[in-house]
């Protein structure tokens, strides 16, 4: 392996002509350069789920930073509140996640500075985001995360995702990471046979899904917190658990 | 046969193989670590200090890579000095904190060096804040380091915030 010292003439990290290529995220080449993109996430949170009732919309993401396979911190917070209208919750790397929020943090004190009584709506949050990600990726420097944004602006409730490719859609029901496969079927069923979900309702689905990827995501923990935002603002409530059943533990046999 | 017998710690990175702890007790933190530094197999310190100096009340433990951590370290023992000489009083653990996970995420894939910062301030108290992987994250009690495996269930188990020194 030679050790490039010397200046990248075509494009930034683009290979030399006539040299050896090695793509950024091998990890095993030590002494290519400096590496300057985010290959791996550290610590890491797990699903987060997002959902669309009458009257504002719902998210909730349980309390967990996973080292790998560890369960390394247990109280940490992925839900944020952006404005009165606006919150956001965040699967993936949780270091890129504390940029992102110091950014947005910021980006909304500079807005209320300027005291024009504007307040940046879901949508442009949303879109801004979107830009970022893809910007970032493209740069094959990405924010390692999946972002799940709700919001209630001008009477109509706002629930997209934004992920580290840059990929964004809107729904009404969003879940990241385990919970694409495990809480959004269910999610989807109830909202479609009632689309109209009442708050209620709709705390008792998340709660649902919650029991749910905390069985079977090897990679959650049981505690929690939901994040709502109505016409009224913003509500992080938390930490709460669920309660779980084991019953069935016993009707498990043929080894004993 | 030789040859490829010694090459091997000759070519390993230089690195902590480390156990770290900082824990908040009533009245402030306590810091500690072990002191051997690693290449590969072969141990090439085995009185290093880990514990280091930051500010007069606030110090951290470094694990990682050796370079990589001291360096770090280096860079922010510098700043802290500026910053409590601006200040005109002793900066807050958070200051340090903040300096050192700012290094830590923007070099975050150059740098593999895991840094605990403890201290005392007059504001907050006793604080200990991790900063794995360019997070900061304050905690009632820390560890960190290839060794942290081993006693992390029985740090769960055996801290209590609210304890005595001893």
């Amino acid at each position: 392996m030679e050790v490039c010292n010397r200046k990248m003439n075509l494009w930034a990290n683009g290979p030399s002509p006539g040299e050896l290529y090695s793509f950024p995220g091998s990890t095993s080449c030590v002494g290519v350069g400096p590496v300057k993109t985010t290959l791996n996430p550290m610590v890491t949170g797990t699903s987060v789920l997002g959902v669309k009732f009458n009257g504002g919309v719902m998210i909730a993401a349980d309390m967990l930073g996973s080292y790998g396979s560890l369960a390394r911190f247990r109280s940490i917070s992925r839900l944020m509140k952006v404005n009165d209208c606006t919150i956001l919750g965040a699967s993936g790397d949780y270091a890129d996640y504390q940029y992102l929020k110091q950014v947005i943090e910021q980006m909304v004190i500079d807005e209320e500075l300027l005291g024009d009584g504007h307040h940046y709506s879901p949508k442009a949050m949303h879109s801004w985001l979107t830009r970022v990600m893809y910007n970032r990726r493209t740069r094959m420097n990405p924010l390692w995360n999946t972002v799940v944004l709700g919001g209630f602006y001008n009477g109509e409730s706002f629930l997209g995702y934004v992920d580290k490719l840059g990929v964004a859609y809107e729904s009404p029901s969003i879940a990241t990471g385990f919970g694409a496969y495990l809480a959004q079927p269910l999610m989807r069923e109830v909202m479609e046979t009632k689309p109209d979900l009442s708050r209620d309702e709709a705390r008792q689905l998340i709660e649902r899904c919650l029991k749910v990827l905390y069985y079977r995501d090897a990679r959650s923990y049981n505690k929690f917190e939901i994040a709502t935002v109505t016409e009224g603002g913003v509500e992080i409530e938390g930490p709460f658990s669920s309660e779980t059943n084991w019953d069935i533990a016993h009707m498990v046999s043929g080894f004993e | 046969m030789d040859d490829l017998l010694e090459s091997d710690w000759t070519t390993e990175e230089v690195s902590t193989g480390t156990t770290i702890i900082a824990a908040v007790f009533d009245g402030g933190v306590v810091i500690g670590s072990d002191s051997r530094v690693s290449a590969g197999q072969a141990v090439v310190n085995r009185v290093l200090n880990k514990v280091c100096r930051l500010h007069d009340k606030i110090y951290c433990s470094i694990s990682g890579s050796a370079a990589d951590a001291q360096a770090v370290v280096d860079i922010v023992d510098y700043q802290m000095e500026l910053h409590g000489i601006q200040m005109g009083q002793p900066p807050l653990v958070q200051a340090a904190a903040t300096i050192v996970k700012d290094i830590c995420y923007k070099y975050k894939e150059e740098l593999v060096a895991h840094l605990l910062v403890a201290g005392w301030d007059h504001k907050y108290g006793g604080q200990v804040y991790g900063t794995l992987g360019g997070m900061m994250i304050k905690q009632q009690f820390a560890v960190g380091g290839s060794g942290s495996t081993y006693i992390y269930g029985f740090a769960d188990s055996a801290f209590k915030p609210g304890m005595t020194k001893e």
